[in-house]
């Protein structure tokens, strides 16, 4: 056990050592950020690990039981709203997302829609886990307030459980701070 | 008190019979000054062979590793006395001990030892400690730690926590192939065992009070849902799964009840007492705002917790009987959240938000509510106070990874526990 400690410990040191030189030192590698269209997280029937590319517009299949995407790919296509730090509401930006999405609901009755909140990594797990539950209701509500029924839909809520990028920066907070919406069977 | 944890398979979750998986590397960042210097003579036996188990190296990583001692550097050992009639006092003197430690590792037949080991007052010396154990091969470690414990009790007057053992949770990999597993390991972060593991998100792992059941929160299907897990047999049952939100499980002080955050259908977060037995449920707080990560206090009266009720999150406290109000605790800036209460009930911890970067700071009970920030980091979340109150285990962050530190409940200490493999986060101090 002494030896097997001595050698995690020359391990730490050169990991130290790499960190001064490369300021990177992280072993996993780090996920790109999703690019619109592709590799969407949570984009499809809601199963870890879904990682098909989707290319915008074609959604066959991945839109629930027998429904094709309701008229044109753009917004419809598009399945995460991004919020600013510590608030909960709805940009106006994405106002066509909701709108495409309730239609989409409103259409196909026998369709559900799960919401999930996310929120960057700052601050404690347990009250982010409420933040994130914040920013799935404000969809949930803005998509009764088009017409949905509540029956299909639900909330979850990650909070920063489930970061789509990786990085103690903005430009990855800005990335994880989102309400994913996944249609499910 | 040997943790054989057993294994089945069960809906794509995996627990796993005793596997050692990673360790931890701890870096002391900070010690204290006015540490007290002892030799810790190694044990070995007269015969010694390679492979033997270096009993007086665990007990000198333990007593260093609490900040209060500054080991000596064997490399500066002239001899290695085996018991009191050995030790020539004045060297030791010289050399700068305040006490010296010996021992002797004997062992008998195949698989045990003798230990044997005596606690001197090398100013005085006056011998304070004289002792005996026995102990199989694997458990010569969980020996080591009782030494230390003896050793630290006996000089500082303070029960010594370095037997006990810290649950964590270890991240590895990035969307969407993360697993996330739940890791229950020794205080000093050896011998970990993987309690759970999932590709679905694990939570807030809470020690039952006699420390044989371990309740956390499991994404599995993608849903929060609290389980309740005995480490002993892996035996785990689901006792909240609720529509929404299931986070936050706290047991009460008589292991009966958890405290837990539910959510209501639109959302709204609130602290409800349940017993997992009956299933009978109660709510403690009703309020618009997020209120969640319950803690009881020892008399399991009371209910500390978080709520944004007041705009940013705050730590209040409410009595679990109807009609009771909840008293604000926190008034100094925008963000105090994760109350955990000391085991003695004088200090509270909790995170606080300062300039920006947030920290685990201590309010003292008894006296007049003063706040101490102990920590120094951005993202110093997590904490957990020892069963003696004397460290404090949190998560922060470091070159771009989650890492598990300890402070001292005074500040005075800090160290770094970095994991081998990926993120740890969420760190639990298991009861004595």
């Amino acid at each position: 056990m002494g030896r097997s400690m001595t050698k995690m410990l020359s391990i730490g040191c050169l990991c130290a050592a790499a960190a001064l030189l490369a300021g990177c030192p992280k072993k996993a590698t780090t996920v790109e950020p999703p690019s619109a269209g592709t590799q969407i997280p949570g984009f499809g029937a809601g199963g870890a690990g879904s990682a098909g590319t989707t290319a915008l517009g074609s959604n066959t299949g991945t839109m629930g039981a027998g429904s094709q995407g309701a008229g044109a790919g753009g917004a419809l296509a598009r399945n995460v709203i991004y919020f600013d730090f510590d608030k909960s509401d709805i940009k106006p930006e994405y106002a066509d997302v909701i709108s495409a999405h309730a239609r989409n609901l409103t259409t196909h009755p026998n369709l559900k829609l799960k919401l999930e909140g996310n929120t960057d990594q700052r601050g404690t797990r347990e009250y982010n886990i409420g933040l994130g539950e914040r920013r799935a209701q404000a969809v949930r509500r803005a998509l009764m307030l088009q017409g949905v029924a509540e029956s299909q839909l639900t909330t979850v809520s990650f909070g920063a459980e489930r970061p789509a990028v990786e990085g103690d920066d903005e430009a990855a907070w800005a990335k994880n701070r989102r309400a994913d919406m996944v249609y499910t069977p | 008190m040997n943790k054989a944890l057993c294994s089945v398979a069960v809906l794509g979750l995996s627990l796993f019979c005793s596997r050692s998986w990673g360790e931890f590397v701890v870096e002391v960042t900070r010690g204290q000054d006015d540490a007290i210097p002892i030799a810790i003579v190694p044990f070995s036996p007269p015969d010694t062979d390679a492979g033997s188990f270096d009993v007086a190296r665990v007990v000198a990583d333990d007593l260093a590793r609490s900040g209060r001692f500054k080991a000596m550097d064997r490399k500066d050992m002239i001899e290695q006395p085996h018991n009191g009639a050995g030790i020539g006092f004045d060297d030791w003197r010289r050399l700068g001990n305040d006490y010296i430690l010996v021992g002797l590792m004997v062992p008998q037949g195949q698989d045990r030892y003798n230990i044997s080991f005596e606690l001197f007052n090398v100013l005085n010396r006056q011998r304070l400690l004289s002792y005996q154990i026995s102990a199989n091969r694997t458990g010569l470690r969980l020996a080591s730690h009782q030494i230390a414990d003896m050793v630290f009790d006996k000089i500082l007057g303070i029960r010594g926590a370095f037997a006990t053992r810290i649950a964590y949770i270890s991240v590895v990999g990035s969307l969407p192939n993360r697993t996330y597993r739940l890791i229950v390991a020794d205080a000093d972060g050896e011998n970990p065992h993987i309690v759970i593991q999932s590709n679905e998100p694990l939570m807030s792992p809470a020690w039952s009070p006699d420390g044989q059941t371990l309740a956390y929160v499991s994404f599995e299907d993608r849903l929060p849902s609290i389980y309740v897990q005995v480490l002993k047999t892996g035996e785990r049952r689901r006792v909240s799964a609720r529509a929404g939100v299931n986070q936050a499980p706290a047991w009460s002080p008589d292991g009966r009840k958890l405290a837990l955050t539910l959510s209501t259908r639109d959302g709204n977060l609130d602290v409800y007492v349940l017993d997992p037995a009956t299933q009978a449920l109660t709510r403690i707080t009703d309020d618009p705002g997020i209120d969640t990560e319950p803690q009881w206090s020892k008399d399991g009266q009371n209910l500390y917790f978080t709520s944004d009720r007041a705009g940013g999150p705050q730590i209040y406290r409410i009595g679990i009987q109807p009609g009771d109000h909840p008293r604000r605790l926190t008034f100094q800036g925008n963000y105090n959240a994760r109350p955990r209460l000391s085991p003695d009930e004088s200090q509270l911890a909790f995170v606080t938000q300062e300039d920006g970067a947030y920290r685990i700071a201590v309010m003292d009970l008894k006296g007049r509510g003063e706040v101490q920030v102990l920590t120094k980091g951005r993202f110093d979340v997590s904490p957990s106070f020892a069963p003696n109150g004397a460290m404090i285990i949190y998560a922060s962050r470091d070159r771009g990874r989650g890492v598990l530190a300890l402070v001292s409940a005074d500040g005075r200490v800090q160290e770094r526990l970095v994991a081998s493999e990926g993120e740890v986060q969420e760190p639990a101090w298991s009861p004595f």
